[in-house]
């Protein structure tokens, strides 16, 4: 019962670093049906940011508002540069340019900074808490919680809010947006600052536990794509249940069958799901236009 | 300085360069009817200004591809830098027989097939004289053909025993194989009398293979594997490997074969866990920069095999070894700032392998240096004293690994 | 005579292959040059996929994968020929596909992205974890195909690269005629029609997931056969042939060259091919040189370079 425990635990940990990397997609795909997948970079640049502006010997909570405006920063400029002057390239297109930025971006950042592994330190200190025989960081709660605090807030934002609304209508028919109104180029600009600053969010939250360097943003942002496309691209509530679930696959499959083929595990069940509902565990069906 | 004399050097090339995503081409596809003389052209013209690097005429030219970037390069990039610091360091003291050096060193990324294309090139192209590098095993194998096709000596930097048994005339290598850290580590468990033990690997190259040899050695120390868990060098958290491990009755102790931060991440799970068993760390994490992201609690106590540059300042005053490892300690830090690694001392040694060998054959032509190579004896280096033979193109023994204990938060001689 | 769109891409790609070497300086220059005949041949089924039939692979490295492995493995355990080898991992690699490929594509879009891509990472983990036979992520040696030394005792002496500039070469020629001859052929037209509307080709009598089918296990077979030729020519293979960012690579070449035709795609795997080689100059900025130009290229040439390029001339012209 404590190994139940104990890997239900660790899957939750993982699976919310999923769901915060996944969340990030959600925004920019919503705007702009573009999955940005220079997504992994902004988590990236959370933590680096972060662990060098620490070092420069800012508090860390100041260290970490730096990171992520910063990061926000970089989104902007993301798509102001590339994103908004590719418009009305295919999406195939969108996708190679994101790609290449996350290219570059990861150029970058070894220029700047370095190639070594980083830390710092966590939050409220590394002395596990005891759950049923099990045991959990203190810094894991607060990647969880953070992970439901962005849940909240998107949600919220998409359904509340004027200029979630606005974000939801530009996705759906960039013209109809444009005749009631709205502003699109500010949404566009508006969802990747969001995006981007979410990613830094994830980054600061999770590399006390994770550590990082120039090149963790690939594997993180595969697996939050994965966890995105599971719960079904665009919606919230598929991104966090999305993650949350494939940490929790991970942990179990490591922990009951065989920890060489976790990953393997989580895709099988990946390809099963889409197999059975091709639009994820919570996408809109869409229809085609002919 | 020298990174300027780069940047002006290629500029010209830099210009033509961006023709590729540019008004250039177009020009010239608008001048042209012919698409196919065109492009014939332009491939050729493309090939010609981007790769045609090899200007300055140097007397010895050495070549190196080694994995700067990409998943290795926390062994790569100090593997580079070295390489750059000590060609700078011989040419300003007047190189080698009077020669200067001239190192042309690639980033493959840890892509045995660009080291391939880059041991070509060192080959064909740049016409060196000697290959030092490939990273990782992977990589090192891709080079291997090219070396021994071209009859140029390749000085190793990864750890598999394959690289060098059988023993090919034409390859070197630095470091300890990933068998003698087993062998060094299963020694010491054996003292300590435990008979059953745990692994817990990473899935990447240096994970993989340090573990298929461990489990081929460990019989021999009449230990036994009864737990052999895995994970993924960029997980972010091993506590159900470690659960599991915990669980299985008998265990005294736990082995962890990897690199990067993988190794880390377990140290901190393990403290985390409350696990109260000797943990055994590889070779793969011997730097200073492991103790302060596993945390110094978490790290306490534990063991691996390393090499004396981590320990300089602990070894008594007549270790050969001493003399040499603190001024390339020094020497690193002087311009990077920071201790060098391990990995970074691979490099090191096989570049003072390879200038002893230019030196006693009196000159740079392949042929002689492999043979004063092979006749290395007694040199000192980082990883330890070096004496190969015919047979024998490893040159190290396991006395030179000493096994490390982290105490109080730093490194200590165990035994 | 007027040459179709077909004759001239056959001619000027037998004309580049045949007139290149006259340029190179080194011999190196031939093995860059059957580099970008071999990520040619896969992006040359990356056309067919995407660029006739409008279906996103992220996992065509796994194929790559199991045709590098069939070569590495077959003729050591199962006595093949090496030739025989990449018969036979074309074969699984095409039998693999059309099970998984009738599922995995009635996906659309992201979702067919990651369903492959997910495939793609299973062969990858399979072929780095099962290392009792495939020597795990430090990799396995490939035996010798055996055609150089043939070659050599019909009096033909070439060297080791220049052999695998012309095979490469030539199974590059082969591969981009059969392409070409699909896109005029009934599935070729059925593949553009859906992927135009898969609704509309269907109304129109058009067995969309037979055609889609097809494109995939044609496109499986190129990935297999590109990656059997890596494996011969480096006669040494690791996981890292089936892994993400070799399919992301696929993709990206195929697509910045211009994933429409043929010509344009194999354009851009020779682009990607040298420009790693062109950017080592810049040495720590070499990382940040390729982003820029993947973004530029598709900022400012949206169709691919070769495709725009064009464009820029007809324009001119007329």
């Amino acid at each position: 019962m404590p190994e139940l425990m104990q890997f239900l635990l660790s899957g939750v940990t993982v699976g919310a670093v999923y769901a915060l990397v996944a969340l990030g997609f959600t925004i920019i795909y919503n705007a702009s049906d573009v999955v940005n997948f220079a997504q992994g970079e902004f988590v990236m640049l959370g933590g680096m940011v972060t662990v060098f502006a620490h070092h420069a010997g800012l508090p860390l909570p100041l260290a970490a508002l730096i990171a992520i405006l910063s990061t926000a920063g970089i989104g902007v400029a993301l798509n102001k540069l590339a994103i908004e002057p590719a418009r009305g390239a295919p999406v195939v297109s969108l996708i190679i340019i994101t790609i290449g930025a996350s290219i570059f971006i990861r150029g970058v950042t070894q220029l700047v900074f370095d190639k070594q592994l980083h830390r710092f330190p966590a939050f409220s200190g590394d002395e596990p808490i005891r759950v049923l025989g099990a045991t959990i960081l203190p810094q894991s709660l607060w990647v969880i919680a953070g992970a439901v605090a962005v849940f909240v807030g998107l949600w919220l934002f998409f359904t509340r809010t004027l200029i979630g609304r606005a974000v939801l209508a530009t996705s759906n028919n960039r013209l109809a947006a444009r005749l009631v109104g709205i502003n699109t180029g500010w949404v566009m600009t508006l969802s990747f600052a969001l995006s981007a600053g979410i990613g830094a969010l994830a980054g600061v939250l999770v590399t006390p536990i994770t550590l990082v360097s120039y090149d963790v943003g690939i594997a993180l942002a595969l697996k939050g794509f994965a966890a995105a496309m599971l719960g079904g691209m665009g919606n919230p509530k598929g991104a966090l249940v999305g993650g949350i679930l494939l940490g929790l696959l991970e942990a179990l499959t490591a922990g009951y069958v065989s920890s060489q083929y976790k990953d393997a595990a989580a895709f099988v069940v990946i390809l099963a799901v889409l197999f059975a509902m091709p639009q994820g565990l919570f996408g809109k069906k869409s229809t085609d236009r002919v | 300085m020298k990174f300027m004399n780069t940047i002006e050097k290629d500029s010209s090339r830099l210009n033509r360069k961006s023709s590729i995503s540019g008004c250039f081409c177009i020009r010239f596809f608008r001048k042209t009817i012919s698409g196919l003389r065109l492009d014939a052209l332009a491939l050729g013209a493309l090939m010609a200004s981007g790769f045609a690097g090899t200007s300055a005429l140097a007397d010895i030219r050495i070549g190196a591809t080694v994995s700067e970037t990409g998943p290795a390069a926390f062994l790569g990039d100090p593997e580079a830098r070295t390489l750059r610091l000590l060609v700078e360091k011989i040419n300003a003291a007047g190189g080698v027989n009077g020669e200067q050096l001239k190192l042309f060193l690639y980033d493959d990324g840890g892509d045995p097939n660009k080291a391939r294309t880059f041991a070509t090139r060192l080959v064909e192209d740049d016409e060196v004289q000697a290959i030092i590098g490939g990273t990782t095993t992977g990589t090192s194998m891709s080079i291997i053909p090219i070396a021994e096709e071209a009859e140029i000596p390749f000085i190793s930097l990864a750890g598999a025993i394959e690289i060098i048994d059988p023993v090919k005339e034409w390859v070197f290598k630095t470091p300890h194989t990933d068998r003698m850290a087993c062998e060094k580590i299963f020694a010491d468990m054996k003292k300590q009398g435990y008979t059953k033990i745990g692994l817990i690997s990473g899935t990447d190259g240096f994970g993989a293979s340090m573990r298929k040899q461990c489990l081929d050695v460990v019989g021999g120390y009449g230990i036994e594997v009864v737990g052999d868990e895995s994970y993924g060098p960029q997980d972010a958290d091993m506590t159900p490997q470690l659960t599991n491990l915990k669980g299985k009755p008998g265990i005294q102790a736990i082995l962890n074969p990897g690199f990067g931060q993988g190794p880390s991440i377990v140290t901190r799970n393990y403290a985390q866990l409350g696990i109260r068993l000797p943990l055994y760390q590889s070779h793969g994490v011997a730097s200073d920069g492991f103790i302060a992201l596993a945390g110094k609690d978490a790290a306490e106590g534990v063991r691996l095999p390393g090499t004396a540059l981590l320990v300089a300042g602990l070894l008594p005053d007549g270790d050969p070894q001493k003399p040499v490892v603190t001024a390339y300690i020094e020497d690193y830090k002087g311009s990077h700032g920071t201790a060098p690694t391990t990995f970074g001392g691979y490099a090191h040694d096989a570049l003072r392998i390879y200038v002893d060998a230019v030196k006693r054959a009196g000159s740079a032509e392949p042929a002689a240096v492999r043979d004063a190579i092979e006749a290395t004896s007694g040199l000192v280096g980082t990883t330890g004293v070096v004496t190969y033979s015919p047979k024998d193109h490893l040159g190290l023994d396991l006395s030179a690994f000493r096994l490390l204990e982290i105490r109080n938060g730093s490194w200590a001689l165990a035994e | 005579m007027r040459l179709s769109e077909k004759q001239w891409t056959l001619l000027i790609l037998a004309a580049l292959i045949a007139l290149s070497p006259f340029f190179f300086p080194s011999s190196y220059y031939y093995r860059v040059g059957s580099l970008i005949f071999v990520n040619g041949l896969a992006v040359t089924g990356i056309v067919i996929l995407t660029g006739y039939a409008g279906q996103i692979s992220l996992g065509h490295a796994g194929f790559a994968g199991i045709g590098a492995y069939a070569c590495a493995l077959a003729p050591a355990h199962l006595g093949l020929h090496p030739a025989l080898a990449l018969v036979l991992g074309a074969a699984i690699s095409g039998v693999l596909a059309f099970l998984v490929g009738r599922p995995i594509l009635r996906l659309k879009g992201y979702y067919l992205a990651v369903a492959s891509l997910g495939l793609g990472i299973l062969v990858a983990m399979a072929l780095a974890n099962e290392s009792w036979i495939t020597g795990g992520p430090d990799g396995i040696k490939v035996a010798d195909l055996g055609l150089r030394a043939v070659l050599k005792s019909q009096g033909l002496d070439l060297s080791n690269t220049e052999f695998w500039y012309a095979f490469t070469g030539l199974a590059l020629l082969i591969g981009a005629w059969l392409a070409l001859n699909l896109h005029d052929s009934p599935t070729g037209r059925a593949l553009r029609a859906l992927h135009g509307s898969e609704i509309a080709a269907r109304t129109v009598g058009i067995d969309v997931a037979r055609a889609k089918l097809a494109a995939f296990v044609i496109s499986a077979v190129y990935a297999s056969v590109s990656g059997s030729l890596l494996a011969l020519q480096n006669r040494f293979i690791t996981p890292d042939v089936a892994g993400y960012m070799h399919s992301i690579e696929m993709v990206t070449m195929a697509v910045l060259g211009g994933a429409g035709s043929v010509l344009g795609a194999i354009f851009g795997a020779g682009i990607l091919t040298m420009l790693p080689q062109v950017l080592t100059v810049f040495a720590e900025y070499e990382q940040l040189m390729l982003g820029l130009v993947m973004m530029l290229v598709m900022i400012f040439m949206r169709q691919g370079l070769l495709p725009s390029v064009l464009r820029l001339i007809r324009g001119r012209g007329e």
